[in-house]
Order: structure tokens, then C-alpha cells, then sequence
């Protein structure tokens, strides 16, 4: 046996293709067809033609005075303050949302990762909020804090606070809801990162004597930082599109428009389709844009995230 | 053991699943307590009611534009998954068995895809199904879903299928097994839970969806539950829709929580399937 080894093609030589490679090949590319023909249909289509459109100044309710602009409508977008207004409330919801959802998140993997008790009972109630529908918890939340139906005020003797007449204390209600919502996701993400750090060293730093905390932080958290890596990015692109909370919640009042919510009206309610698609252009660019950094910055490693 | 060892022992086991149950379930059973108060008796201020009426359900079933809305949703999200875990099965089984170029780049699309921001492609299928008559129609909706729907059920899918023990169709076969009965005795059973978790992650996301929803429907012909709660206005056009809002989303949260209640471990692996290296 050992002997034909010897004939095997030298490196660098090419291995022949050989008939049943290529079937193998052809059978691979027409299964995954259908799939990738219609991912692109569904997205890089309307996509390219956003961003056509993002170059008329083309109003549905007046289809005749259509017209290209070129780039206009991209500096009419980007010179007005209230563009970099809602981009500052989505920043700001974003960066709120997801720092506050890494810690409830880390610390309810935590009580996952070590729960002895009511296990079953635990990942059952942690999945509710994960598939509950995004404006039912808007409800919930807004509800909750509502001036005449509301309990919130009763309970922490606020009396008769407005918290949806002023902008901060509508944003602090829409993270609320996102982050109520959006923690199970999380948490699950970082329980399985979790179960990657080898137990062998947990109980070697416990004979070495190492505290609670310094435990943590030596050596439960640099073992799972890429799984905690691809939670934030996750979370941070998911909430960069947040639209369903601040629509059922202000409907963008008192200055808590986010960015899809600014294409949404701009595109539908006010059926400035050119104008709205530049937004919806600029709102995939940034998207695009916060990926590539978390992937060059931090060196997320995507092909990392599931199997190989 | 010390002392505080002892102290901190204790409050992990029973206070920390005990402050994730109460934070997790709050909300839910806040919402139920506001759908059985009396329109009287909704700013009583108060978490749960001075006294309960089913008066709520009885309204938001006699409303057209909640049940159309229930029966919308219910089509609009089942046909979306059916599809997507059709297409997404084959090509799953073809990433995770078959040798081909390309296939590490069909997986990066499906994630890109998946994170795409859907208002997005909201101006362009809004402008498009106005022109060719798809818009407020089911099949206008079914299709923008699939932009998700398809992504998540091929990435899940594959994960699960990479997992699979495909030699053991060959041992089949050698123990003298037809190829399809191998197909169906031994694939089939070991493919089938990562193909029913697919199918829940993706109807979730489905009935979930709101941006769509809210934006290429406008009559009850197509309007799923999620825009439909957003025109609610109750028995009467000036009654505080409030309660009959929180009784319509009880409903619509039913199937979730059965769902999460009969596959919660699916679902679990589902959602961390191989969502680290492992």
C-alpha cells in the first residue's frame, strides 16, 4: 500500500479535475441555484434600484415630474440637520442598547451556564421575549409607562411624569423595550461561548487561588471574546435598524426619529421616493460600514461563527 | 466553604433564575393583566385588574381587521417558511455534502443578506409592486419575507447538517438498503429536527416582521397582525383602543409561547448551533 503513495503527483502539479469532481461540482452549484438566485432577487434587485432611484427627484403622487438629479438628492440628505439628528438618536439608542444587553446578557448566561434548579423553566421563559413580536412588546412598554394606563408612575411614585413628552425619556422607554426584547438573543449567543471555556482552567486558576473575579476576568472573558464579538456585532447591526419601537412608541416625536424610520416616511408617507431612497442608500452604507469595521477592527472572524 | 462562597452559592441558584424569569416575563404578564381590565377600568393605575372581563377578546374577534389580519398573518408567514425551508434544504444539503467552488461565498451572502436593513428595500417594492400589481397582496409580502427567512433557514441549516453522520447512508447501503430507502430511513430522521428548527427561527422572524407589513399593505387583504395593531382602534372609532390592542397581541403571542414551550431545546440549538467555532 505504502508503495502507490509514492506515485501520488508531485506538489505543485495540478490534480487533474477529474469526471467525477466535475459532476460532484455541477450537482453543488444547480442545488444551491435556487437559493442564490432568489436571496438575490429579494435584495441585490431592489437594492440597485434603490439606488437608481435615489438619483431622481421622483414624487409617486407626481410620476410626470420625474427627473434625474444626479447626486442631489445625497446632498440634500447629508446638509440637513435633521439627517444627522436621527443618525445621533440611532447611535445613541444602538450604543445604549447593546452595552446595557451585554451586561443583563452575560449575566443571564451566567445563571444559564450554572443553573442546577428549574433549568427547563429558565431557557422556556428566556425564549418568550425572543419571539415575541416586536410591536407587542412596543405595546407592553408603552403601556406600562402611559400616562393614563400605565402602572410605572404608581409604583416608583414618579405621579403624573410625561415620559413620551420629552425626548430622553422616550428614548430611555423605546431601549426598554429593545433591550427587553433583544437580551434572550444575546444571552443564548454568550452562553454558548460560554460552554467553549475549558473547564480544566477554571479549576486550575481555583487551585491557584484565584478569586471569583479574577476568574472572570483572566480567564472566562478573553476565552469566549470572540463569541462576544459576534453577539455585539449581531446586536449592533439589528439595532441600527430599530424602526418597530419608535414607530408604535412616538411615531418619531419629540425628536426620536431613527434613520429607517426617516426612510420609511420619507418613502411611504410622503412618497418622496428619490429623496427616501437616497436615505435607504445611506442607510445600508452605514450598515456596511459599522461590519467592516467590527470584521478589520476587532478581527471578528465571520467563517469562525458557524462550524469550520 | 466560607462564608461568602456559601452566601454567593446560594444566590446564584436561586436568585439569579429568579430575577430572569421575573425581567422576561413582566412584560407578558402585564399585557395579559391589561387585556381582561374593563374599558372602565384601564387607568385604575394599577398592574392588574379591579376586576376581569373577556370583554376585550370579544371585540377583537368581532373586529375584521383583526381576524383578516390573524388569518394574513398565519398564511403569509407559514408559506414564507415553507419555501425558504424547501430552497434552503437542498442547498444546505449540497454545502454541507458536496465539494464545490463557491460555497463558503453562498454562506457569507446568506449572512450579509440577514443583516440587511429591510427599509432598505422598501422604496424600490414599494414603487415596483404599485406597477405590476403585487402590492397588498399575500405573494407581495411572501416574497420581501423570504429575504430573511431564506438567509437565516440556510445558515441554520447548515450548521445542523454539518453535524449529520452522512457515512451512515453508505452503511445502510452496504447492509443491503436501497439508496432511497437509506434516504429515508437513516437521512431522513437525523436531517429532520434541524429542518423543523429552521422552520420555527424563520416563522418567528416572519410573524414578527413589521416593515413590510406596515409598508406594502393597506387594506385587510394582506395586512399581517403586527400592522394591523398599529390602525387598531377598538369596538368604536373613539374608544381608547388600549385594552382591545393588549387582548389582540395575547392572541398573536399564543403560538409563540406554545412554540418555545414544546421546543425549547430545538430552538436553543437552533439558535447556537455551531454559533462558535465547536
Amino acid at each position: 500500500m505504502t508503495n502507490t503513495a509514492t506515485a501520488a503527483p508531485a506538489v505543485g502539479v495540478p490534480v487533474p479535475v477529474t469526471e467525477r469532481t466535475r459532476s460532484e461540482r455541477r450537482l453543488g452549484w444547480k442545488l444551491t441555484a435556487p437559493a442564490v438566485v432568489v436571496m438575490l432577487a429579494v435584495t441585490a434587485y431592489p437594492m440597485v434600484n434603490a439606488l437608481w432611484l435615489s438619483m431622481f427627484s421622483y414624487r409617486l403622487t407626481d410620476p410626470a415630474a420625474r427627473q434625474f438629479v444626479g447626486l442631489r438628492n445625497y446632498g440634500v440628505v447629508l446638509s440637513d440637520a435633521l439627517w444627522w439628528q436621527t443618525v445621533f438618536t440611532t447611535v445613541v439608542i444602538t450604543v445604549i442598547t447593546v452595552a446595557v444587553e451585554l451586561v443583563i446578557g452575560f449575566a443571564f448566561a451566567m445563571v444559564m451556564h450554572r443553573i442546577i434548579f428549574g433549568r427547563k423553566v429558565v431557557r422556556t421563559s428566556i425564549l418568550i421575549p425572543y419571539g415575541i413580536i416586536t410591536v407587542v412588546s412596543a405595546f407592553a412598554w408603552k403601556y406600562a409607562f402611559a400616562l393614563d394606563s400605565g402602572f410605572v408612575n404608581n409604583w416608583f411614585g414618579l405621579g403624573d411624569y410625561a415620559w413620551f413628552s420629552g425626548r430622553w425619556s422616550s428614548i430611555f422607554v423605546i431601549c426598554l423595550s429593545e433591550i427587553w426584547k433583544t437580551t434572550p438573543f444575546m444571552s443564548l449567543l454568550l452562553l454558548a461561548g460560554l460552554a467553549q471555556v475549558p473547564e480544566v482552567l477554571q479549576e486550575a486558576a481555583k487551585v491557584d487561588g484565584a478569586s471569583w473575579r479574577q476568574r472572570l476576568t483572566k480567564v472566562t472573558l478573553p476565552n469566549m471574546k470572540g463569541a462576544i464579538l459576534v453577539a455585539v456585532l449581531f446586536r449592533t447591526l439589528d439595532a441600527y435598524r430599530l424602526f418597530d419601537n419608535v414607530f408604535i412608541m412616538t411615531a418619531g416625536a419629540e425628536k426620536t426619529e431613527t434613520v429607517s424610520f426617516l426612510a420609511y416616511r420619507q418613502m411611504i408617507s410622503r412618497t418622496a421616493l428619490g429623496l427616501g431612497s437616497a436615505v435607504s442608500v445611506l442607510l445600508f452604507l452605514s450598515v456596511v460600514a459599522i461590519a467592516a469595521a467590527f470584521i478589520k477592527g476587532f478581527k471578528v472572524d465571520l467563517s469562525s461563527v458557524r462550524g469550520r | 466553604m466560607n462564608h461568602e462562597q456559601d452566601w454567593r452559592g446560594r444566590l446564584t441558584t436561586y436568585g439569579g433564575p429568579v430575577a430572569v424569569i421575573i425581567w422576561t416575563l413582566l412584560p407578558v404578564v402585564w399585557i395579559l393583566s391589561l387585556s381582561f381590565k374593563p374599558e372602565s377600568g384601564i387607568n385604575n393605575g394599577k398592574f392588574l385588574p379591579d376586576s376581569w372581563t373577556l370583554e376585550n377578546y370579544r371585540t377583537v374577534f368581532n373586529t375584521p381587521l383583526f381576524t383578516s389580519a390573524l388569518r394574513n398573518s398565519i398564511f403569509i408567514s407559514l408559506i414564507a417558511t415553507l419555501l425558504s425551508v424547501i430552497i434552503a434544504t437542498v442547498a444546505a444539503y449540497a454545502i454541507a455534502r458536496l465539494e464545490f467552488p463557491g460555497k463558503k461565498l453562498i454562506l457569507s451572502l446568506a449572512l450579509a443578506i440577514a443583516m440587511f436593513p429591510a427599509v432598505s428595500l422598501v422604496g424600490p417594492l414599494f414603487d415596483i409592486w404599485r406597477s405590476i400589481g403585487l402590492y397588498d397582496t399575500w405573494l407581495g409580502l411572501i416574497i420581501p419575507y423570504m429575504s430573511f427567512t431564506l438567509p437565516l433557514s440556510i445558515w441554520t441549516l447548515s450548521a445542523f447538517f454539518r453535524e449529520i453522520p452522512w457515512e451512515m447512508e453508505q452503511a445502510a447501503q452496504i447492509d443491503g438498503a436501497t439508496s432511497w430507502q437509506a434516504f429515508r430511513k437513516v437521512i431522513v430522521p437525523l436531517a429532520a429536527p434541524g429542518v423543523f428548527t429552521a422552520a420555527i427561527l424563520a416563522f418567528f422572524f416572519a410573524w414578527n416582521d413589521f416593515v413590510f407589513a406596515i409598508s406594502l399593505t393597506s387594506t385587510d387583504a394582506a395586512r399581517p397582525v403586527p400592522a394591523a395593531l398599529a390602525f387598531f382602534t377598538g369596538a368604536s372609532q373613539f374608544q381608547r383602543p388600549a385594552a382591545a390592542i393588549s387582548a389582540a397581541a395575547v392572541v398573536v403571542t399564543i403560538p409563540v409561547v406554545v412554540l418555545v414551550l414544546l421546543f425549547q431545546r430545538r430552538i436553543v440549538a437552533g439558535l447556537t448551533a455551531g454559533a462558535v467555532k465547536g
